[in-house]
């Protein structure tokens, strides 16, 4: 993994001067994610190792509301096992419009939503935030090195400096990555060896950010890896297609254009 | 059909003679499909077919979408996550129209910048002008008000400034605006209605799409020469022409093809890089997103729109604006009439190639300029884009009728087609088998 800060290099070949889009000096880091490029894959344990994370750091404030339990069996997802799907479930409460009160969720529940107000949804966060086309807005980066919404992610992540401001009652925190270099969000406790993950996987900040913006991608896009297996069909086919098209087109014009067949 | 001397159908069995009779609609689609078309048409002349496989792909695509959205400000947002999570194929589908509304753009404009570079706007030609105008506006029309039902910052923010466009009109403005909105703001009514007229606008693309085709089909083609088809006779109009099937349904399928085969690649592996990331974050009236940008596909016109930042005696800036950017494309309109030059192909015109090279590179910079913030010289650049948009239509193309010197023209599309492919000694005259499908 090369450290680059491309936004910076963006902005200096760019006709344009001050912020970007994506809102100025913010360094956004090129992770190498075993899903880029048009084969790319989840990665299933990454994906379980990124459950895990979520569930230990980020789920006391965010929430995903989007996602179902059941999708944690899903096939290129996570792809627990349904009893441990139906155990890891029974950790959440979720209200119940029927019963009128909070009840274990289900396979067939979403996780629970925002939990601090504050604090936004996560399940697309990795889609909502892949703003950086950089350089000069020719969205060249994203072609070429991958970089998407879950790079910007685990820059957050990694891009604290630890320094604060308090500013009308709130604090801040000084972050690389972010647009203005200052962050609402308090530093999530994945400092260097703070969770412990069972497959003995590094958990250094940098891996275990790594791990959960990997996570977040595939809960934005779970079914990444069936539209890629469609669209490689449909390029096969088609290019098949346009070939024999090609032929009967050639035979076909011969008489006109005086050719030998 | 048209003008072009042709075989018409001839009812031959029973049932052929009495519906015939009742209904010529065989003869209408034999007319269609049959039309004689000038045999030295090149790859530009395929973006047609494009368009109209768009057109059916995006209605399909969207009926299906349809059948699983909810038009509700509570549940827009999350009913397209249900299509693209729980639906069987939801993914694939709204993908494809999504992206099906980019390919759509694409065609448009190559087959617009086609028609411009080869003169196909002028006489007899206008009326297909024109109508093609007419659907432009409407596909804009329809792709704005598209984006808005998903229901993102951006819809909701690009609905709040488009419509706010025509609040910029003095006097009757705002309740023009608060009009279309169905409110003083854009919410939920602005929604259902949105959602109403998307559904509706692609039948009206339909209807003048019918009339496109006819208008042309009555004119002949043009064809990159510009010279016209002869007509004196079927067999003089049969050297400078073959039917349009199979020879061109065949040739516009493989460029079909081979377009769809990068489009499916586009679907398939980055279905989102076309679109704005700040639309998978529901509406919220009350963030304003840091950069509100139309899609792609507006952006030179957005340009346009932003490039105007001073005020002129007593119109403001943001109305000059909004005049600029519809002036844009009605100066487009009055190409036909702007366009003094008797030549009608780009390929005869020396000094015109290079005013028009210009004005293609002056897109594409003023598309860049849409993207880009307001900022340092994008304003800048905007305007002198702007300018020369304007220049071109209004200044360029009447002045280079009258002291451009154009290069000689072949006298038949024949001689054209002849001269890239030259008749081989002790084989056949090729024309005779030019009304025949080859074997």
């Amino acid at each position: 993994m090369i450290k680059q800060t491309l936004l910076s290099l963006g902005l200096a070949l760019g006709l344009a001067t001050g912020a970007n889009a994506a809102g100025g000096e913010s360094h956004i880091e090129d992770f190498d994610f075993s899903f880029e490029g048009p084969f790319g894959k989840f990665d299933q344990f990454q994906l379980q190792r990124g459950l895990q994370v979520f569930t230990e750091a980020c789920s006391a404030c965010h929430g995903l509301q989007y996602l179902y339990f059941r999708n944690l069996h899903d096939e290129g997802g996570p792809g627990l096992p349904e009893d441990q799907v139906k155990a890891y479930a029974k950790d959440f409460f979720v209200y119940d419009a029927e019963i009128d009160e909070d009840r274990e969720a289900k396979l067939s529940d979403r996780f629970p939503p925002v939990v601090d107000s504050t604090a936004p949804d996560l399940t697309l966060m990795a889609k909502a935030r892949a703003g950086f086309h950089g350089p000069a807005g020719l969205g060249i980066n994203q072609i070429v090195k991958g970089m998407g919404g879950p790079e910007y992610i685990a820059s957050i992540l990694t891009g604290y400096t630890g320094e604060e401001k308090e500013e009308a009652g709130q604090v801040f925190y000084e972050n690389t990555a972010f647009p203005g270099g200052w962050i609402a969000m308090p530093p999530p406790p994945i400092y260097d060896g703070e969770l412990e993950f069972a497959d003995g996987h590094a958990n250094d900040a940098h891996h275990v950010s790594e791990d959960v913006a990997a996570f977040l991608m595939w809960t934005a896009e779970p079914k990444m890896m069936a539209r890629k297996q469609a669209g490689l069909t449909a390029v096969i086919f088609l290019s098949v297609l346009a070939a024999l098209l090609y032929l009967t087109n050639k035979k076909l014009w011969a008489p006109i254009k005086r050719k030998s067949q | 059909m048209g003008g072009i001397p042709h075989d018409h159908y001839v009812p031959k069995s029973n049932f052929e003679k009495w519906l015939d009779a009742r209904l010529p609609i065989v003869g209408l689609l034999y007319g269609t499909l049959m039309i004689p078309t000038p045999k030295n048409l090149n790859w530009m002349w395929i973006w047609g077919i494009v368009l109209t496989f768009c057109l059916v792909l995006q209605i399909i695509t969207g009926i299906v979408l349809v059948m699983h959205y909810t038009p509700h400000v509570d549940q827009a947002f999350a009913s397209i996550e249900h299509i693209m999570r729980n639906v069987e194929g939801g993914w694939a589908i709204r993908y494809i129209h999504m992206n099906g509304a980019s390919l759509f753009f694409i065609a448009v404009y190559a087959h617009m910048f086609r028609g411009l570079y080869y003169g196909s706007y002028k006489a007899p030609r206008e009326i297909t002008w024109i109508i093609g105008m007419l659907i432009y506006l409407a596909m804009m029309a329809t792709g704005f008000l598209g984006y808005v039902l998903p229901w993102g910052q951006m819809s909701f923010w690009g609905a709040t400034v488009i419509t706010g466009l025509f609040g910029a009109i003095p006097g009757i403005g705002e309740p023009i605006q608060t009009w279309l909105l169905g409110g003083p703001a854009v919410d939920n009514a602005t929604l259902n209605r949105f959602f109403s007229l998307h559904y509706l606008l692609p039948f009206v693309i339909a209807g003048l799409v019918i009339v496109h085709i006819w208008a042309f089909h009555t004119t002949g083609n043009n064809n990159p020469t510009g010279v016209e088809v002869r007509r004196g006779s079927k067999e003089e109009a049969a050297k400078d022409t073959v039917p349009f099937w199979p020879y061109f349904v065949i040739k516009d399928l493989f460029a079909l093809v081979v377009i769809l085969a990068v489009f499916a690649a586009i679907v398939g592996f980055m279905p989102n890089y076309l679109g704005h990331p700040d639309n998978y974050i529901e509406a919220n009236p009350l963030a304003t997103p840091a950069h509100i940008v139309p899609e792609w596909y507006y952006l030179p016109f957005y340009a346009i729109l932003r490039a105007i930042t001073f005020d002129v005696l007593f119109l403001d800036a943001k109305f000059l604006g909004v005049l600029c950017m519809f002036g844009a494309i009605f100066v487009m309109v009055l190409a036909p009439w702007l366009d003094t030059s008797s030549v009608r192909s780009g390929r005869f015109r020396p000094m015109f190639k290079w005013w028009f090279a210009i004005l293609v590179i002056d897109f594409f910079v003023l598309m860049w300029c849409g993207a880009r913030p307001a900022e340092g010289m994008v304003p800048t650049i905007s305007l002198i884009g702007t300018i020369y948009w304007f220049g071109y239509f209004l200044i360029i193309l009447p002045i280079l009728g009258v002291i451009e010197k154009p290069l000689p023209q072949p006298a038949t599309i024949e001689e054209d087609f002849d001269a890239h492919y030259p008749p081989k000694a002790g084989v056949a005259d090729g024309t005779a088998t030019a009304t025949q499908p080859a074997e």
